[in-house]
């Protein structure tokens, strides 16, 4: 008897000591021209790591061993050792880097080149780049299909999701959507591609294999103007059922039931939400809030914010290690 | 998923036949006065293609979107020489362009739209501030995409306010554009509550812009001309003609900022403003032109890019059909402000937020915080709908 509440009581002291899970998210600071590093067990800033001029795209390799920051007032993407934190080499993309997206291999880059209507490609293993694709004035917006057939790349003032076959390199269809796309997600199912219009303030549901909109996300918050919403950062659970939209000056994170495309909540952040990042478990999602200079940590399943973590100047992009 | 290729692979082949076929033609036409005017500050000296330099950068970002959408467009530019008559000018170059992009006078601008109406040409005024292009002489057949010297004056009284430099000190110049300008700042103080604690007039009597003897008078003049002011929190200028605004700051006699035709300036554009993916546009201007970006430069893309939104949503370069889509409620425009630019369906004016920049920095962007509308709070600048008196015809 004494014996087992013992254990009990081991067991449970373990649970408070040691939660099940920490991880470590990079937050890019597009001002401050640094990585915050966040511990999710602590919810601290344990490093700053100072990067190059106008830090923003972030991603880990799919190894987990370094992280991508693009670094576009500096023409490149550096890496960074996620082992010392520190930057060791940088990639060729082209100039004004913003937004990458890897294939599932983590062997092909793609990066968009805001200053030069480009999609630049390059081969990871060798840091060489191997081309580039034409594509509409200003690409931001970069993802890759779960079967990584086609890569998807959103041009702000063309206003148009461009569908990329990834083995010719070619574009296949262009989908119009609403002002300023500048963030493209698939649903994990791969049967909806969803992009974010900033200035047009809708969030458009694509079929990929018909290259139709075939729905529409619209926003209304009362007491907001219209303008003010400018959605931004898509994040999708992985069983397809929720989405989490980030509205920018709105100060607002939307959640979205993914069948009906309706808006089921409004979360309050902190001010001009970018982006944002699921912690692997999916317990948490992280978002930027560009103008508050903080992170703010969204509770997934009960749909809360519990907590803001002080980052450094106007924090754009975030990336969580696998 | 072999299916999904099957399909990909026939729609592949049907957009190839569908690019392979001519793409439709949009000419866009620039009409503009030949010569530049002298300003008092040399870095602010108009170049020869002013406004047409933003028009073609437009017309480069359209055809970008063009190829993928079968649409080319066209510039084809006009400058009246003194003498010539506008309205002949524009009716010739209305004969391959169904949209004009117009910088021209006021006066000049109303006969070529009433030489115009018939054809069906959409005109776009992207040159003149007058509020009576959008008021008594409003016209259904132009849009305009340069702010008003109501929308203007607003913009900079709105921050004036917000920083509680509340008493002004206006100098008004003695041509018309500058107690025109002078009439906007006085509606403003009345409306957001500011005091004009007095008004000079500064008398233009003629006089070259540059001198081999420099600054060593004006130095003089200027405190002279200041002297003996109630007391004022702000010098607000009223100088369009270029002729005084330029010589006030650090001359006042009191140690006072300047605002209005120098100092602070209100303006739809800088070649400062960098927020807002503006630097992209900025580069891609630079590039193409291989100087900096003016507000007419900006005024003549946004109108170009309305020309180009309309014909991609509406897929036709039907100049009805792109001219009822632009007027119609679905339509806005991107153009790296902040927000999405809509038209007023009152009188056709673009509502615009107003930079306010001092020749070297963004100072600030209007309307302020606190400014607040029921409809938009870009609505808080230049006339609103219950003062208009336009009806559009």
């Amino acid at each position: 008897m004494l014996r087992m509440w013992r254990v009990g009581l081991l067991s449970g002291l373990a649970l408070v000591a040691v939660p099940a899970h920490a991880f470590i998210a990079y937050v890019s600071n597009e001002k401050g021209n640094t990585v915050s590093v966040i511990d999710t067990d602590s919810w601290t800033v344990t490093k700053t790591i100072k990067v190059g001029q106008r830090p923003r795209g972030i991603d880990f390799t799919r190894d987990g061993k370094f992280v991508m920051v693009a670094v576009g007032d500096d023409d490149t993407i550096q890496v960074i050792d996620a082992k010392t934190q520190s930057v060791v080499d940088s990639l060729p993309s082209g100039p004004d880097p913003e937004l990458f997206a890897q294939d599932a291999a983590g062997k092909i880059l793609y990066v968009a080149n805001e200053n030069d209507n480009t999609v630049t490609v390059i081969d990871l293993e060798k840091r060489a780049r191997l081309g580039d694709i034409q594509v509409g004035v200003e690409p931001e917006g970069m993802t890759i299909s779960p079967d990584g057939k086609m890569l998807i790349n959103t041009s702000e003032t063309t206003n148009m999701a461009h569908f990329i076959d990834t083995t010719s390199r070619q574009i296949v269809a262009n989908v119009l959507v609403d002002a300023r796309p500048r963030f493209a997600e698939f649903k994990h199912d791969s049967s909806e591609l969803w992009v974010s219009s900033e200035i047009g303030g809708t969030v458009s549901v694509i079929d990929p294999r018909k290259h139709e909109v075939i729905g529409k996300v619209t926003f209304e918050i009362p007491g907001l103007r219209k303008e003010a919403i400018q959605p931004v950062g898509i994040g999708m659970t992985k069983d397809d059922k929720t989405a989490f939209v980030a509205l920018g000056p709105a100060n607002r994170v939307a959640v979205v039931d993914v069948a009906s495309r309706k808006v089921t909540k409004y979360l309050l952040v902190g001010q001009r939400v970018w982006h944002m990042a699921f912690t692997p478990d999916e317990k948490y999602l992280l978002t930027t809030n560009g103008v508050s200079n903080d992170v703010s940590v969204i509770d997934v399943a009960a749909q809360k914010v519990i907590k803001t973590i002080q980052v450094g100047e106007l924090p754009w992009g975030i990336t969580i290690a696998p | 998923m072999i299916r999904w290729l099957v399909g990909l692979i026939a729609w592949s082949l049907a957009a190839t036949s569908a690019l392979a076929a001519d793409p439709v033609t949009i000419g866009v036409g620039y009409l503009g006065i030949a010569g530049t005017r002298s300003t008092l500050s040399l870095v602010e000296q108009p170049t020869e293609n002013d406004g047409v330099a933003g028009a073609r950068l437009a017309i480069e970002d359209n055809n970008t979107t063009g190829k993928f959408t079968g649409q080319r467009f066209t510039l084809e530019e006009r400058r009246i020489r003194e003498g010539e008559d506008a309205a002949q000018a524009a009716t010739a170059l209305a004969e391959k362009n169904g949209f004009i992009i117009a910088d021209l006078p006021a006066d000049a601008l109303l006969k070529v739209a009433d030489a115009l109406r018939d054809r069906g040409t959409l005109l776009f005024n992207a040159g003149a501030i007058d509020e009576r292009l959008r008021e008594a002489d409003c016209r259904a057949n132009v849009i305009h995409t340069a702010p008003t010297r109501a929308m203007l004056a607003d913009a900079l009284g709105q921050y004036l306010v917000w920083k509680k430099w509340s008493r002004w000190l206006l100098v008004v110049g003695s041509h018309d554009e500058d107690k025109l300008f002078a009439d906007a700042l006085r509606r403003t103080a009345a409306r957001f509550g500011a005091k004009i604690v007095q008004e000079r007039t500064f008398e233009d009597k003629g006089g070259a812009r540059r001198t081999d003897s420099g600054v060593t008078q004006i130095q003089r003049q200027m405190p002279v001309f200041t002297q003996q002011a109630p007391a004022y929190d702000v010098l607000v200028a009223a100088d369009e003609s270029e002729v005084f605004g330029a010589y006030l700051p650090y001359r006042t006699w009191d140690p006072r900022p300047v605002a209005g035709s120098a100092g602070l300036v209100p303006r739809s554009w800088d070649a400062s403003q960098d927020q807002w993916g503006a630097i992209q546009m900025q580069n891609r201007f630079i590039k193409l032109n291989s100087r900096r970006m003016t507000a007419l430069d900006m005024q003549a893309w946004t109108a170009v890019r309305m020309i180009g939104e309309a014909t991609s949503r509406t897929n036709s370069g039907d100049v009805r059909k792109v001219t009822d889509f632009i007027e119609g409620p679905d339509f806005s425009v991107a153009a790296f402000k902040g927000t999405r630019l809509t038209l007023r369906d009152w009188n056709l004016q673009l509502r615009q937020p107003i930079l306010l920049v001092d020749g070297r920095m963004v100072v600030s962007v209007s309307p302020q915080e606190g400014f607040l509308h029921q409809v938009s709070e870009l609505d808080t600048l230049g006339y609103d709908r219950p003062e208009s008196k336009c009806k559009l015809k």
